[in-house]
């Protein structure tokens, strides 16, 4: 493997961080087929984790859309989101790589709140960067991750949102990495990251297909999730790229409209979409102006708000294997709501584009067998939900 | 011009018994009209090649000095293809310092690689030093700017192991730089520990290439150690902080005094 997904991914990344990442890449490969590690990991994600996660058919949403509705429970998942799946896996290997400490960027705060708690587990410290606005909408999780011994590190600088936590971790990882691994929390950055990240997040594809066979008796016509980086996305669609007969869809960040700054969409039509470019690592699909400057993002939902998108999603739907579309902010907070009520489930505002979609595009894909990611719980956006509805 | 004009100049420096000084700053800090006095002043100066940073939205590589100067950078207004024409006009007023465009990938990537090389040769540049594009990464954009007779300059850093540090030193041209220590760009107390012992190492893979010795050095006293060391010295952080005063023409006066002492420790 050379890291690339079709023309997409590759390894950019300032020549301090070349040798720690080639010496990563050996370490994953190394330790991913080898059975003491493959029975380590295996047991944290049963035993701690709490897989195999439900797929819990959505009978009176699947109702009123006029199809067969089933969510992969991700949100069910030990510290409520997708994220673990990844952190106990890198948190692991880099106790295995004899790294005695890991640091984090975070943008919602849930793979922030992964990392602290597959560290505090391992018995490894942990440093996780956030952006100050961040910290300020997810201000419960900052507090989750100092309850479970992380230290957390405000980023001031750029849009003080993800990518520029991002940046941050690469800068202390430049300096650190002797003792220290980065935890990067979704599917981009150099290589492998992206590969590795999709690797511990196969699991989700993996149990949500034979889950979906065992209870319908057929492959799905649709499997849909959010994409931010992607990685909840990566791990379902793993399940399903082989089949043909399974649409992807990846839905994305539309924000407040599809003007500059006004939303993450990467994939997005025209100017206001992305360009092939790039950032943190990776040659990718990214929102930037004409001279090649990054652009600012918006999103209701702070883990959709970022510029660029996993490599192997750009590669998805340049192939057409894949494609891509988005909601607004108003339309995910309305199928936060419509889930709530319907399902008694609260979604994440990043797995709550991906119902919003759904209930849009539900009359093409009337009768039809939908899988769903749930990649997180929405306990974490109450506040934002109640600011954002004017509930005081 | 181009990749000639740079070997020149470390041969000159050689000459003369000393290393070559190597002054980084960014442009458009604050005003690209300000860096061409700035290019001028460094002429003035001493200063044999300079090391001109492109202001990036997400500068991974850089410590908070270079970041902060980015930021000015971008707020007013600068952009690569600006950058290239102040250089233009540097060079039709008589300019005749040798520069190196230090930039990340994406900017460039977004002119197209070979449209950038153009360019860049055509606007008086001599080299291109892109902090995110390893060798391995970097073919479309070597034989870009050979064709264009642009130098290519590649980093070395202690993390580099002996196969990556050779195939680093075949793909520079120019020069080969090396990080002399983990982190990013940023002046720090002291030479890092083992510089002598990395360099000599470096300095076995580059054979006849000049290495110059970068990140972390801060004053006069650590500019002479490493003069002593390597072929060339890159001073960044510790000049650019010099221009984040409100008043530009103190930061200027600034920049030229601690040029010139930086210039004068070259002598070994």
């Amino acid at each position: 493997m050379n890291g690339r997904f079709g023309r997409f991914g590759g390894r950019y990344a300032p020549e301090t961080l070349m040798g720690p990442l080639m010496e990563l890449e050996a370490a994953w490969r190394r330790l991913k087929d080898e059975p003491a590690f493959a029975a380590e990991l295996a047991a944290l994600l049963k035993d701690f984790v709490g897989r195999p996660t439900a797929l819990t058919p959505a009978v009176r949403l699947g109702g009123e859309l006029g199809l067969t509705l089933f969510l992969k429970r991700e949100d069910l998942a030990h510290t409520g989101a997708h994220k673990i799946n990844n952190t106990v896996g890198q948190v692991l290997l880099a106790k295995r790589m004899g790294k005695t400490r890991v640091i984090a960027e975070t943008g919602a705060g849930q793979h922030g709140v992964a990392t602290a708690t597959a560290a505090a587990r391992l018995g490894l410290s942990c440093v996780v960067y956030m952006g100050s606005v961040d910290m300020e909408r997810q201000a419960l999780n900052v507090y989750r991750m100092r309850l479970l011994g992380a230290e957390v590190r405000a980023v001031e600088s750029g849009s003080k949102t993800l990518k520029d936590a991002v940046n941050e971790a690469m800068r202390d990882w430049a300096a650190s990495v002797k003792d220290t691994h980065y935890v990067l929390g979704s599917a981009l950055g150099p290589h492998p990251f992206p590969a590795m990240v999709r690797g511990f997040h196969e699991v989700i594809g993996t149990e949500a297909r034979a889950q979906v066979l065992a209870a319908a008796g057929r492959l799905p016509d649709l499997a849909v999730a959010c994409v931010g980086g992607g990685s909840n996305a990566i791990g379902l669609f793993s399940g399903f790229l082989a089949d043909a007969s399974v649409a992807l869809v990846g839905v994305e960040a539309g924000g407040t409209g599809f003007g500059p700054g006004e939303h993450a969409a990467r994939f997005a039509p025209g100017e206001g979409g992305g360009r092939p470019g790039i950032l943190h690592g990776s040659f990718t699909v990214l929102l930037q102006d004409g001279h090649g400057q990054v652009r600012d993002t918006h999103s209701v939902s702070a883990g959709l708000d970022y510029p660029a998108v996993g490599p192997e999603h750009a590669a998805l739907a340049e192939s057409g294997r894949a494609r891509y579309e988005s909601v607004t902010d108003a339309e995910a907070l309305a199928a936060f709501d419509r889930l709530a009520r319907t399902e008694g489930i609260l979604p994440a505002l990043e797995s709550s584009h991906a119902v919003a979609w759904l209930c849009r595009e539900a009359k093409a894909w009337k009768g039809k067998l939908v899988v769903l990611n749930l990649s997180g719980r929405g306990d974490k956006d109450v506040e934002s939900v109640r600011k954002a509805r004017g509930d005081g | 011009m181009g990749k000639e004009r740079i070997v020149a100049a470390f041969t000159k420096a050689a000459a003369e018994g000393r290393a070559a000084f190597i002054p980084y700053l960014t442009a458009g800090d604050p005003t690209l009209e300000w860096t061409g006095r700035h290019l001028d002043a460094l002429a003035r100066a001493g200063a044999d090649v300079v090391e001109l940073g492109i202001p990036f939205s997400d500068p991974v590589a850089d410590g908070p000095v270079n970041q902060r100067a980015a930021e000015r950078g971008l707020a007013s207004g600068t952009t690569l293809s600006g950058v290239l024409e102040l250089l233009a006009a540097e060079r039709a007023a008589g300019l005749t310092l040798p520069a190196v465009l230090f930039t990340y990938a994406n900017p460039v990537a977004a002119l197209g690689w070979e449209g950038f090389a153009k360019r860049a040769a055509a606007s008086g540049a001599d080299g291109v030093l892109v902090v995110d594009l390893p060798v391995e990464e970097a073919d479309e954009h070597r034989a870009a700017c050979a064709a264009a007779g642009l130098a290519t300059v590649f980093l070395a850093a202690p993390t580099t192991d002996d196969a990556r540090l050779a195939a680093a030193a075949r793909a520079s041209s120019g020069f080969l730089y090396y990080v002399s220590r983990l982190g990013v760009t940023g002046a720090s107390a002291s030479l890092a520990a083992g510089a002598a012992e990395e360099l000599a190492r470096v300095k076995r893979a580059a054979g006849t290439l000049p290495v110059a010795y970068g990140f972390g050095v801060s004053d006069p006293e650590q500019a002479a150690a490493a003069a002593k060391l390597a072929d060339g010295v890159v001073v960044g952080s510790a000049l650019v902080r010099l221009l984040e005063g409100p008043d530009p023409a103190e930061g200027a006066r600034r920049l030229a005094e601690a040029a010139a002492a930086l210039s004068a420790a070259m002598r070994r």
